[in-house]
């Protein structure tokens, strides 16, 4: 009898033991002759890589070509974000620039941008604001940072398990409009999300807000809610833009919304001035106003980390 | 002839002269439709773009009337007809765009770079 409740015991424990991984896969790894196990889903979420978790930057607006009150070098600034961007202690694994690269979309304007963005020695991924695509439909700005991307010059790409999906909200502005997607961006959207799990961390980039941050200034996107219906079933869904010049953020059920600062000129916060137009502040002030943001992933159940970064601290 | 009589004959010479010259102006007929834009009906014939606004927002002006468009802003703004019929290149701070509307009509246009900026030419007959 004895013997028939010791196995019994046996059972029940190495049934619970069992129980904890069910549910759960797991990837094991070898490093140095130790088998170790991690949960599936940390693993998708990159916390196999050295430190763990994703980390990345955003900068936007950096309008190379600029030379009015608001910033007369606005090369500079972007050179001080740069520079911040190298000396911080973790290093990230790329940068995405939300757009407004040059002010004029000159050649010049580019080179300027793409000299400077070289000294970053790191993958850039970038999406184009309104003064991108002046006078030529965006042909300039497609020739230099076109390749593998669609239309406009919208694509998506994965990385550590996180999908990242660029677009273009400045194309074919209409009359008394806000931003535009377009039919035939929010087609290929659909598709492109079609096929992945609920729980792939999905990160959006694009130039004008993507939500009604200030219509009066055409801060918003008049089909952003078409494309954010092809997200609603995802776990974790981040939103970032730029346009604004100013940090603003939202979260929305699984959906948070983030604006970065502009590396060039900020601008007024909503309704605090007649117009959206670059903003005078003292000059000791100005690159507490500019700047980047730090973001990571930890894991899919773990919202995106946000850290917004001035080029100087404000004492 | 005396000091004073050559004054007055150089006097008289230059306000023929300048008489001249005003009636030489007055025959082409740009400054004609200017001064018909401007005095017969107080139309103006330029529209300034101030802190992200067209102004004056709507300018009704004689077929044959040219408007020119000055950006004071610290962005680049344009000015594009949304019947396409006129599309000004990148109008920076300072810079300038004119177009002459010879048919009559309503012409809408907006900034493509800003689309919430919005104006109109409303262009009648020619007097």
């Amino acid at each position: 009898m004895a013997k028939k409740e010791d196995e019994r015991e046996m059972d029940r424990r190495g049934f619970l033991e069992c129980m904890a991984w069910v549910g759960t896969g797991a990837v094991w790894t070898m490093a140095s002759g130790i088998l170790k196990g991690t949960p599936l889903e940390a693993a998708a979420a990159g916390a196999l890589k050295g430190n763990g978790g994703l980390r990345f930057v955003q900068i936007s607006d950096s309008h190379i070509g600029f030379d009015k009150p608001a910033n007369t070098d606005v090369t500079a600034t972007l050179q001080a974000a740069i520079a911040k961007i190298k000396s911080a202690p973790e290093r990230p694994s790329f940068v995405l620039h939300t757009g407004d690269l040059t002010h004029l979309s000159k050649p010049s304007e580019f080179d300027t941008l793409q000299q400077v963005m070289s000294e970053l020695n790191l993958p850039v991924f970038y999406v184009p604001g309104e003064h991108d695509v002046l006078g030529d439909e965006g042909k300039s700005y497609l020739q230099r940072y076109g390749k593998g991307t669609f239309g406009a010059g919208w694509q998506s790409f994965d990385t550590d398990g996180v999908h990242f999906i660029g677009l273009v909200n400045v194309a074919d502005l209409k009359p008394g409009g806000l931003g535009t997607l377009g039919t035939e961006q929010l087609e290929w959207l659909e598709k492109d999300v079609k096929s992945l799990k609920s729980s792939t961390p999905i990160v959006v980039f694009a130039h004008i807000p993507l939500w009604s941050v200030y219509p009066e200034w055409g801060w918003g996107t008049d089909d952003s809610a078409q494309a954010l219906s092809y997200l609603k079933r995802f776990g974790s869904v981040s939103v970032l833009n730029g346009h604004i010049h100013q940090v603003m953020q939202k979260v929305e059920g699984h959906v948070t919304f983030h604006t970065a600062m502009s590396t060039a000129f900020p601008q007024p916060a909503p309704g605090t001035a007649p117009s959206p137009g670059p903003m005078k502040v003292d000059s000791e002030r100005l690159r507490t106003v500019l700047g980047l943001s730090r973001l990571s992933f930890r894991g899919v159940n773990h919202p995106i980390a946000i850290t917004d970064v001035p080029l100087i601290d404000a004492s | 002839m005396t000091r004073c009589e050559i004054q007055r004959k150089t006097i008289r010479r230059q306000v023929l002269l300048g008489l001249a010259c005003v009636a030489a102006l007055a025959a082409t007929s740009r400054w004609t439709r200017t001064l018909t834009a401007t005095s017969a009906d107080g139309a103006p014939s330029a529209v300034t773009i101030d802190n992200f606004n067209f102004g004056p927002r709507s300018v009704a002006v004689p077929a044959g009337t040219t408007i020119t468009w000055t950006n004071h802003d610290d962005v680049p703004h344009n000015v594009i007809g949304t019947d396409k019929s006129f599309a000004s290149p990148v109008i920076d701070t300072d810079q300038q765009f004119s177009h002459t509307f010879e048919t009559a009509g309503t012409f809408k246009y907006y900034c493509s770079i800003h689309p919430k900026m919005t104006g109109e030419v409303v262009v009648r007959d020619p007097e």
